[in-house]
């Protein structure tokens, strides 16, 4: 019953206004940023802010499916801008870390060649491009339905790598981003438990 | 520009300080938490006085001394130091303190004393990251003792002229300010004088990251962070990345005390 009633609700709602809205936070983060309203260290403070908005749209959208299957709740056409604000949000932590953090060109090479935590973290963000390219209808009709399903797979790849850059470059054995590498690890293995055949029942 | 023009000519002495608010704001002390935010919103809970300090090992007054009998007829002075973290951030903090080289001619070092090992207070009450067992805890931290012994080596207990806040490690704490930041232990319960290599906590944790003597060295390459450079807390969003000097810049002062080793693998 609550089901349905979000799923009319949201039915009514249009998807586009998750783009104005996931603009919000990055200007509120800059802005901030720049007006001295981020502590101490504002630098570290936006890269990691915009890194942990990437992990919580990655597991937003996670959610989606296992939602729809376990919860009767349809999501499905926030899907697609909640992948797509991923995309601009590790982009932006990505631009933060190489533009106002490490500055020094050579050593944000040194840096993604030499220390795994970067390596995979940008790994995790080159997978994610086809991802982008491909989030619009044309490309969906282009590829078919399967193909791009199967493209799409990257996904689970991506959050994982996501979460072990938070585990792996912070130090010691921290417990939050274990936390988020677990949620992110649960919700994809959620995808391989084998859908129920529909046994007649023997009447 | 000026406050980076001050950090950039820090050899001959010209030295600008970060602000109180920064230096007490930003603070890894992984017992309140591993947030650099962490140990100044949880550190008020901890209590300082009493403060008790175990001294012990081959030393010839050993004892628990009340912090105020130990620091007794001791020197407080103010030292400028340059504080670089190992994660690649750096400050500039104006400690208050004496020699840590006063206290053990006072407490009386004994011949066959080869390490200065310390421990941090462990009170799993007032401290999250005690009970969430982060690193190890005690938090142990150690020096050789020609190290120890060095006029730079300081045991701190305030800055700009106040009390050591507890999110810096109240009420009395190392400053080794060649070394990377997490050598110089926070709110220390105990010295012990010894003739062997003293385990050191990050160094327990992750020993290929970690060595014991975790000297500044641009040269030397951190799985984790390049150590070539750092990030001058305070500038803003667009501060510059600063080179990074060797022994942060008392290479003078200290270089002598590591001839004949090879820093890359002495690390």
């Amino acid at each position: 019953m609550i089901a349905q009633f979000i799923n009319s609700t949201l039915r009514k709602v249009p998807a586009w206004p998750l783009y104005v809205l996931g603009a919000v936070p990055p200007a509120w983060l800059f802005y901030s940023g720049v007006t001295g309203g981020l502590g101490v260290d504002p630098v570290k403070e936006m890269e990691h802010q915009m890194g942990l908005w990437g992990l919580w749209l990655i597991i937003a959208g996670l959610c989606v499916t296992p939602l729809r299957r376990w919860g009767n709740i349809n999501l499905m056409k926030f899907r697609r801008p909640i992948g797509i604000l991923t995309f601009f949000y590790i982009a932006g932590h990505l631009l933060i870390w190489l533009v106002l953090d490490v500055q020094i060109p050579s050593q944000i090479l040194a840096d993604i060649i030499k220390r795994p935590y970067v390596t995979i973290g940008m790994g995790a963000f080159v997978l994610m491009i086809p991802l982008v390219v491909t989030s619009n209808n044309w490309s969906v009709r282009k590829l078919g339905a399967a193909k791009w399903q199967k493209l799409h797979k990257l996904t689970y790849l991506a959050a994982i790598l996501g979460g072990l850059h938070f585990v792996w470059l912070v130090k010691g054995w921290q417990i939050e981003p274990m936390i988020y590498t677990a949620v992110i690890v649960g919700l994809v293995a959620l995808r391989w438990i084998p859908k129920r055949k529909r046994v007649a029942v023997a009447a | 520009a000026m406050l980076l023009a001050g950090r950039g000519r820090a050899e001959t002495g010209d030295l600008v300080p970060n602000s109180y608010e920064e230096i007490t704001a930003y603070n890894n002390f992984y017992e309140f938490g591993t947030g650099k935010e962490d140990p100044t919103a949880n550190a008020g809970a901890m209590s300082t006085e009493p403060w008790s300090i175990k001294v012990d090992g081959i030393v010839d007054k050993p004892g628990d001394y009340a912090f105020g009998e130990l620091i007794e007829g001791l020197t407080i002075e103010e030292r400028i130091y340059r504080f670089r973290c190992v994660e690649a951030w750096s400050m500039v903090v104006p400690w208050n303190g004496f020699e840590l080289a006063d206290l053990l001619a006072k407490v009386g070092v004994q011949s066959g004393a080869k390490y200065v090992a310390f421990e941090t207070a462990v009170l799993p009450d007032v401290m999250p990251g005690v009970r969430r067992g982060v690193l190890d805890f005690p938090y142990v931290e150690g020096l050789r003792l020609d190290e120890a012994m060095h006029p730079l080596t300081l045991m701190a207990t305030g800055i700009y002229g106040k009390p050591m806040p507890n999110q810096n490690g109240a009420p009395i704490r190392l400053v080794v300010p060649w070394k990377y930041g997490f050598k110089s232990i926070k709110s220390i319960v105990r010295i012990t004088l010894t003739d062997k290599e003293p385990p050191t906590s990050w160094n327990k944790a992750n020993a290929r990251e970690y060595g014991f003597y975790s000297n500044v060295n641009p040269e030397v390459n951190h799985p984790r962070w390049s150590q070539a450079s750092e990030r001058p807390i305070g500038g803003g969003i667009f501060a510059k990345r600063i080179p990074t000097l060797m022994f942060n810049g008392y290479e003078e002062e200290v270089a002598s005390l590591y001839e004949g080793m090879d820093l890359s693998k002495s690390f």
